[in-house]
């Protein structure tokens, strides 16, 4: 249970943190408020969970022990979570994707038999159902906007599409859980969150990349190389002057 | 009515403190002061992002991520409020933001500064927005209804960002001997720095007499400087911290604190493109706009394809 | 050409049961996107139940100068007002 919730904190707290590169640098200013929402909520959900392992777990660690002081391997994300921003349709694109996965996933464990998981869930799904929509919306701009945007959407999908499986594809984890009932089987999700981005796609003048292979490892911990690099800089502070309070 | 009527009539609305709005009779002169003001005011909450954003992906906390993010995503807004202020005026946001990124318009120098260490952080909300905050609360009585309202909305958010800059002091000068080591450089680094915002002495200031009959401005700099020099000196003292001052202490016939001479030559330095930053500023901000463009087309192209549809959907399903 | 995303202006409903509020303005190519700016940027601390936008060029004001006829006419029309009437004070409920 503990890895799984980790999984769902690193996936929130990565995907947080990229979006916080933004902040202070997006195609408009209105946009750098909105992108900064996003990682606020996404950072907040990564430290509830945090918190509820570190109760779980009742050996004294708090939420910062487990953003700051674990390193690459011990992480969970996804991979594509931790992929660089890269222009905007890369930032959108991959935002996209998760958010599809994240509502359903966050609709079926708002039901989960863990009270405590179902809660959080359902309190969540508020914020990832505006994620979805603004995601959604903004790829239909990309798409139908202009060739540019179209073409650097086109680029953003055959650079991420790699990334996308990994969500639907569990692991070992994630199929004791699901046998439990704690979590939905992923492969009865797959229909649901495949729909709706070839509905959004399609709307957007973009077809379902088929036959992509997809890479795996993010959620049992072997990342990409990029993941060093964030844990680089975002745990310097608790690395350089351990064990202060901040 | 002639145009000195006019002029009349206005000035007497701003002596009973009835307030200036978009579509009133206003002279050229103070509608162009006031769209200089509010958008150097609106350039330096966007440039403002840029220092401590410099910090987000670095924050030591989850707390104090969370914090971060919001507070400079608060720049964002506020830059926006008075962006929108300036508009009402007939300014036009792409023009102003143009200005800014071509070097005709000024934003303030205090965002020419690097953060070196986390603490700047905290300084930065405790005396940049402190020093801030003491011209903003006058502003909110600014005698032009638009630029007043932005300011009241923009006082009430800006305390969160004083408050929990001195949070972050306060840990960080009773915390470790590194972290308050941290703490004092930053206090060195931020102090004068914070001291020149409220810009040049009432005596070679261009704009004051003018601006202050027209109740733009309520207090002159010397006098908001020294207020912001009174509350901050015991802030530091309950800090523990030392203001980089020798000649700092109480004046007991004036009732207020003396303080050592500024530094002006430093002061238009920077001012005139030669801090430690100013380039990398303008240079992300460009960044930003012109990276950005290709998206707010975009958007804007898919908009009017959306409204096109609407107006001919017989077209689009032929299209399709 | 110039082609920045147009103006709108943004009315709020602070609760239920009052009326939406001009706040303040912002950018957006679309009314979709409005809304959802005026979201982030004007309820970020709980402001709003209810956004309205309305592009900005679809707003008419009057003119000040008209002010005179469009509100003078009005000031003095006392009888529109219940302290005009004369109530003797044995009368309650009135």
């Amino acid at each position: 249970m503990n890895q799984y919730l980790l999984q769902l904190a690193d996936n929130a707290l990565i995907l947080g943190h990229r979006l916080g590169e933004w902040c202070g640098h997006a195609p408009e200013m209105e946009l750098d408020i909105a992108l900064t929402n996003i990682a606020l909520d996404l950072t907040g959900q990564a430290r509830s969970l945090y918190q509820r392992v570190a109760e779980l777990e009742g050996i004294g660690k708090d939420e910062d022990d487990y953003a700051y002081l674990r390193d690459v391997r011990e992480f969970r994300n996804a991979l594509l979570l931790e992929q660089p921003n890269g222009d905007f349709a890369h930032t959108i694109l991959r935002q996209f994707v998760f958010d599809a996965y994240n509502y359903y996933l966050y609709q079926a464990l708002a039901q989960s038999k863990d009270e405590w998981l179902a809660g959080f869930a359902a309190k969540s799904l508020k914020e990832i159902t505006y994620h979805l929509r603004f995601s959604s919306e903004w790829i239909l701009r990309l798409g139908d906007g202009t060739e540019v945007s179209h073409a650097k959407l086109q680029a953003a999908i055959e650079d991420l599409w790699t990334y996308s499986g990994e969500l639907t594809i569990p692991n070992e984890v994630e199929k004791d859980l699901a046998q439990q009932g704690i979590i939905p089987d992923l492969n009865l999700l797959k229909p649901a969150i495949e729909g709706k981005m070839s509905e959004i796609f399609a709307g957007a003048n973009l077809s379902m990349p088929a036959g992509i292979f997809m890479q795996t490892g993010g959620k049992d911990g072997r990342h990409s190389e990029y993941l060093g690099f964030i844990l680089a800089e975002m745990q310097f502070l608790q690395r350089a002057y351990p064990g202060q309070e901040w | 009515m002639t145009s000195l009527n006019f002029e009349a009539i206005f000035q007497s609305k701003i002596d009973d403190e009835v307030k200036i709005e978009p579509k009133d009779w206003m002279p050229d002169a103070y509608r162009k002061t006031l769209i200089r003001q509010i958008s150097q005011h609106a350039h330096s909450e966007i440039v403002g992002m840029l220092p401590e954003g410099n910090w987000i992906t670095r924050a030591p906390s989850l707390r104090r991520k969370l914090i971060l993010l919001a507070k400079v995503q608060d720049e964002a807004g506020h830059g926006l409020y008075l962006y929108s202020a300036a508009e009402t005026l007939g300014a036009d946001r792409d023009d102003l933001v143009q200005q800014l990124l071509t070097g005709k318009a000024k934003y303030s120098s205090i965002f020419n500064y690097p953060t070196l260490n986390w603490a700047d952080i905290g300084a930065i909300g405790w005396l940049v927005d402190g020093a801030a905050i003491m011209n903003q609360v006058m502003l909110t009585r600014t005698s032009y209804g638009p630029y007043a309202r932005a300011m009241v909305r923009i006082c009430k958010e800006e305390s969160f960002h004083q408050r929990q800059g001195y949070e972050l002091m306060m840990a960080m000068a009773f915390g470790s001997s590194e972290q308050k080591a941290m703490a004092q450089d930053a206090l060195n680094r931020w102090w004068w720095p914070a001291l020149m915002m409220f810009g040049p002495h009432d005596a070679e200031s261009t704009h004051s007499d003018q601006a202050i009959k027209w109740k733009i401005k309520r207090k002159s700099n010397d006098e908001l400087r020294q207020s912001f020099v009174d509350v901050t000196v015991p802030q530091a003292e309950y800090l523990g911290l030392t203001l980089p001052d020798p000649d700092l202490h109480w004046n007991e016939e004036r009732g207020h604190y003396d303080f050592g001479k500024i530094d002006w030559d430093e002061f238009w330095k920077v001012v005139k493109g030669n801090g430690p930053c100013n380039r990398q500023r303008i240079q992300a901000r460009i960044k930003a706009y012109e990276d950005g463009a290709w998206v707010r087309e975009a958007a804007m192209a898919h908009a009017e394809k959306k409204e096109q549809r609407k107006l001919q959907p017989e077209a689009a399903v032929k299209a399709a | 050409m110039k082609k920045e995303w147009p103006l709108w202006e943004i009315f709020i409903r602070s609760k239920s049961g009052l009326n939406h509020k001009h706040v303040g303005s912002l950018h957006a190519s679309d009314a979709e996107m409005a809304l959802e700016n005026a979201r982030d940027l004007y309820t970020r601390r709980n402001e709003g139940v209810s956004i309205w936008v309305v592009e900005s060029k679809h707003i008419t004001a009057s003119d000040p100068d008209d002010s005179d006829p469009l509100f003078e006419p009005a000031r003095d029309k006392v009888y529109r007002h219940p302290t005009f009437y004369t109530v003797p004070d044995e009368i309650s409920h009135m």
